[in-house]
């Protein structure tokens, strides 16, 4: 049958099921193979922090949402266009957040009596009008799934049954008009040991397809063109991937081997699970007994003369507090990569949060002062980490990495970078005597940092440790006026940082008297909420904090330029304290603590409002 | 990075006690026990064969944290209780240090209870020397994890309520392929402890019996005070378990499978239970851990176990060590591309 194929500009999706459905690995690939078509693209997968929640339940719904466009787009959308629910519960819980007239492509087989009941719902909704606003396609997805794998040997109904993500994906493919042929190589090669499930998987990818092209229920598909994008090698990314990249780049930059401990977190984990299979690059992985052994692992290693790093999030972050105090007063290099989930507590392990600014900056005691950056979407993961990396080395200085749930898991394209562009990391290992003869551990260079003796080194043998230390011989001192100069010299070297980093970068209009300042993964919502205003005659500004502590060294000449500036953020309101304390603005605030990242759509009515 | 975590033999020429000596002032109260292993420690280093830049010691929080201060080798004084999760990852970067942690009875077994554990099980090549006072001295003198029931201290007026660790015992049972120990002033004792530890392959875990003389003063009375000779139960490989000042008592395992003392011509030389500390088995070791609840009468003191076991990512270390030479920008740009890519002109 011939159908009829649509250009659109962007569409969102959205992929729900059980969190035991396979819908993030659908949905992972669906924006494999969107990335190949040339899209611009984002995603934002959405699970709960239970392994397997009740299957059929509210609790257990997962979801994948995309959105891609043939133009460059900046968040992975509000409002989806399309739900793609593998039974009642799904729909329920996705259904408010789907635009009206949107499409619903539910599985039929998912609607029993057991799972209506499951979900709450006391009457199928694909029957009895709820959906009336909608285009509901009832697709019999596990039936027809079971019966395209018949004939393959040793598959039982129920593991045929599991392929039904496979065959959503193949039906969306259609739809989409995505290219086949990556995701059925992706198959063959992930299920290349179990022929059997490999064989039932392509058998229900193509089913999916070949529904789609061949029913008569759908009459049109879409074809979403390529985005404009600038020449270069483009590939997929998430901000995990894209953080254990940067810090393998970071080692071969600085001829550092690369060392990273962890204890198992989520959504930290993910980070020690991708950089434990680089063996290849000499990456050394540790999982450790606790939180506080991986920062001291970490933090040993780089006194050893590797690049020590430690991940977390959350619960993590704040047992390693006391250790990251110690790697400041050793002034020894150390990454820590803090992947902020919702809190307090354990909070809401899966939900994103960007609510550790605070405790990044200010949580040790006493006088630690410490560099924070903060990455700004999933790809920039890459370049913030190569960044964190340099300054511990050069400075060194512990220094906190904050990503969160959104970035680590979200992924866009990346126009990779060539390693032989990348800043050159340079540890300049002291060799010799700095101090006559001797060697003075706390001898400060220009930029305030101290020497950096590897043990093994002869004649610089030397102690350091988490007593306050004499300046420059590095020997204990509790003299008064030391502790003073030695506090002053750690924050000085930190606040110095100021003067080797970029300048805030304003994305400027004409006549703009209101600024939207950000930091962190609300990159995308922002760019994306003054494109919008923009486009109906508003003139409003807007930049974005990379370096969180210390701060770019114009920041307070944007901030008081602007007779207003707005400071979203995902949290009660933390960077908006440090600008109206550090800079005296009386700058509005605008925050979100709901588990979910800003969208463009929202943000675009909060600067509306506030203009 | 060549290998080497404990001695190589030959010493480089001419290296002493003084060559591993800082010119730091000892701190320490006088009459403290910690003195006595300082010297040691120091009159031991130059056997190791190493000279003082190969050699590191990590130390914990508390008295014995000072101890790193006054070696003139490589040294990182840290934070309470995380000396060995500091030391494992030093470990793990550089295979070709001497690796030494320092850490006391509060350090080791209360705040940092679970790095001990973890490091003994991995078999870090590690040697943690446990200076065990049953005391908390630096915090001026309340009861430890290894302080006895009932313990009147300033923390508790009406003696403590908390059973103590055995260290050597909870060592054994960490899995630890090393377990020994010795007393502060038996200097000679010590060093024969610190050689096999320094030739054992992986971590060495080493109580030593250490008097506080302002805390807890004649703890451990009954075997470095006058009457060593009839208590300390010198533990060595292969040999009937013999003690007492002629050697007249002896341990013997009885029909129910205790170890029990004896005297030596009641039972019979061949009654005598003879220490095997190479094997596998740490029943009998651990048997004799509990020989005694506390040092206050016959107390085993020397190897209560060296068993081999692979070293903690030895292998992986070498490995990755030769992996990463020559790696360049070249194969990162190839990692950088790795899977899916597109490419726009």
């Amino acid at each position: 049958m011939n159908k009829a194929t649509e250009e659109i500009e962007r569409v969102v999706v959205r992929f729900a099921g059980d969190s035991g459905d396979g819908i993030q690995l659908a949905g992972d690939r669906f924006a494999a193979a969107t990335a190949l078509v040339g899209n611009d693209l984002a995603t934002l997968p959405d699970f709960p922090a239970e392994i397997r929640a009740p299957a059929g339940t509210l609790a257990g719904v997962s979801a994948f949402q995309i959105h891609f466009a043939s133009r460059d787009i900046l968040t992975p959308g509000g409002q989806p266009n399309v739900l793609v629910a593998m039974n009642p519960a799904a729909l329920k819980a996705n259904l408010t957040e789907l635009e009206r007239g949107g499409i619903v492509i539910a599985n039929q087989d998912g609607f029993s009596e057991h799972n209506l009941r499951k979900a709450g719902y006391e009457a199928n909704p694909l029957d009895d009008g709820a959906l009336d606003d909608y285009q509901v396609f009832r697709v019999p997805m596990t039936s027809m799934t079971v019966r395209a794998t018949e004939g393959i040997d040793g598959i039982t109904a129920r593991d045929a049954a599991r392929s039904k993500n496979l065959f959503a994906l193949g039906l969306v493919s259609w739809m989409y008009s995505r290219p086949t042929d990556a995701t059925i190589r992706w198959i063959e090669q992930k299920f290349a040991a179990k022929p059997q499930i490999m064989e039932a998987n392509l058998a229900a990818f193509r089913a999916g397809y070949n529904f789609g092209e061949t029913a008569e229920l759908l009459q049109v598909h879409y074809e979403v063109k390529a985005a404009p994008a600038e020449p270069g090698t483009y590939r997929g990314i998430n901000g995990t991937t894209a953080a254990a990249l940067g810090l393998i780049a970071a080692s071969v930059r600085s001829g550092l081997p690369l060392f990273l401990a962890s204890y198992p977190i989520t959504p930290a984990s993910e980070l020690l699970h991708e950089l434990s299979r680089h063996k290849r690059f000499g990456v050394r992985t540790v999982q450790a007994e606790d939180e506080i052994a991986a920062a001291n692992m970490a933090l040993g290693a780089s006194f050893g003369g590797h690049l020590g790093v430690t991940a977390s999030s959350g619960p993590g972050m704040d047992l390693k507090q006391e250790t990251i105090g110690l790697a400041a007063t050793l002034e020894l290099p150390l990454v820590v990569i803090d992947v902020q989930r919702a809190g307090p507590s354990t909070g809401m392990p899966t939900k994103t949060e960007a609510a550790d600014l605070l405790m990044a900056i200010h949580g040790r005691h006493g006088e630690s002062p410490l560099p924070v950056v903060a990455a700004s979407t999933p790809a920039q993961c890459f370049e913030a980490v190569l960044e964190a990396a340099r300054i511990a080395v050069a400075y060194r200085t512990p220094v906190i990495l904050l990503s969160d749930t959104f970035l680590a898991n979200s992924s866009e394209p990346w126009r990779v970078p060539d390693a032989a562009d990348l800043p050159e990391i340079d540890p300049g290992f002291a060799t010799g005597p700095n101090s006559g003869e001797e060697f003075w551990p706390y001898l400060r260079d220009e930029r305030g940092a101290r020497p950096w003796a590897l043990p093994g080194t002869t004649g610089l043998q030397h102690v350091i440790g988490g007593l306050e230390k004499e300046d420059g011989t590095g020997h204990i001192s509790y003299e008064p006026g030391n502790h003073a100069l030695m506090t002053r010299l750690r924050a000085k070297k930190i606040a110095g940082i100021a003067t080797e980093i970029g300048e805030l970068e304003v994305d400027r209009v004409d006549g703009a008297e209101m600024l939207v300042l950000g930091w962190g993964s609300t990159y995308g919502a922002i760019k994306g909420a003054v494109r919008r205003v923009r486009l109906r005659g508003e003139k409003v500004d807007s930049a974005h904090l990379h370096h969180l502590n210390p701060l770019p060294r114009n920041t307070g000449e944007v901030v008081r330029s602007y007779r207003k500036v707005l400071i979203p953020e995902m949290n009660t309101g933390q960077l908006v304290n440090i600008i109206r304390g550090e800079f005296l603005v009386d700058a509005l605030s605008y925050t979100k603590v709901e588990g979910l990242p800003i969208f463009a759509e929202e943000l675009d009515d909060v600067i509306t409002e506030r203009l | 990075m060549s290998e080497t975590n404990g001695s190589n033999g030959g010493a480089p020429a001419g290296l002493t006690k003084k060559d591993f000596s800082s010119d730091q002032e000892t701190r320490w109260c006088p009459g403290c026990g910690d003195y006595a292993i300082l010297a040691t420690v120091q009159q031991f280093l130059p056997e190791l064969g190493l000279p003082p830049e190969r050699i590191v010691f990590v130390a914990g929080i508390g008295c014995a944290g000072r101890f790193a201060y006054y070696m003139n080798t490589y040294g990182v004084h840290g934070i309470h209780g995380r000396a060995p999760a500091l030391a494992t990852g030093l470990a793990l970067a550089r295979s070709d240090l001497s690796i030494w942690v320092v850490s006391g009875d509060g350090d080791a077994l209360s705040i940092g209870g679970n790095h001990l554990i973890h490091a003994l099980r991995r078999n870090v090549p590690i040697k943690i020397l446990l200076f065990n006072n049953q005391i908390y001295g630096l915090t001026k003198g309340q009861y430890s994890p290894t302080s006895e029931e009932g313990k009147v201290t300033k923390s508790t007026p009406f003696g403590s309520l908390d059973h103590p660790f055995n260290p050597i015992a909870l060592a054994l049972g960490a899995e630890a392929t090393f377990v020994a120990r010795t007393v502060d002033t038996d200097r000679e004792h010590q060093a024969q402890v610190l050689r096999a530890a320094a030739d054992h392959q992986g971590s060495a875990l080493i109580e030593i019996y250490q008097n506080c003389n302002v805390f807890n003063d004649g703890a451990f009375e009954a075997v470095r005070g006058k009457g060593r000779d009839a208590n300390q139960i010198r533990l060595e490989h292969s040999k009937p378990i013999r003690f007492g000042v002629d050697s007249e008592r002896g341990v013997t395992r009885g029909p129910d499978g205790r170890l029990r003392l004896e005297t030596v011509s009641e039972v019979g030389e061949d009654a005598l239970v003879v220490h095997d500390a190479h094997d596998p088995n740490p029943s009998q070791a651990f048997s004799l851990a509990h020989l005694s609840e506390r040092p206050n009468g016959p107390t085993p003191i020397g190897l209560f176990r060296a068993v081999e076991r692979p070293v903690f990512a030895e292998s992986m270390t070498r490995e990755l060590e030769s992996a990463r030479e020559g790696v360049g920008t070249e194969d990162l740009d190839a990692l950088l591309r790795s899977g899916d890519t597109w490419t726009v002109e």
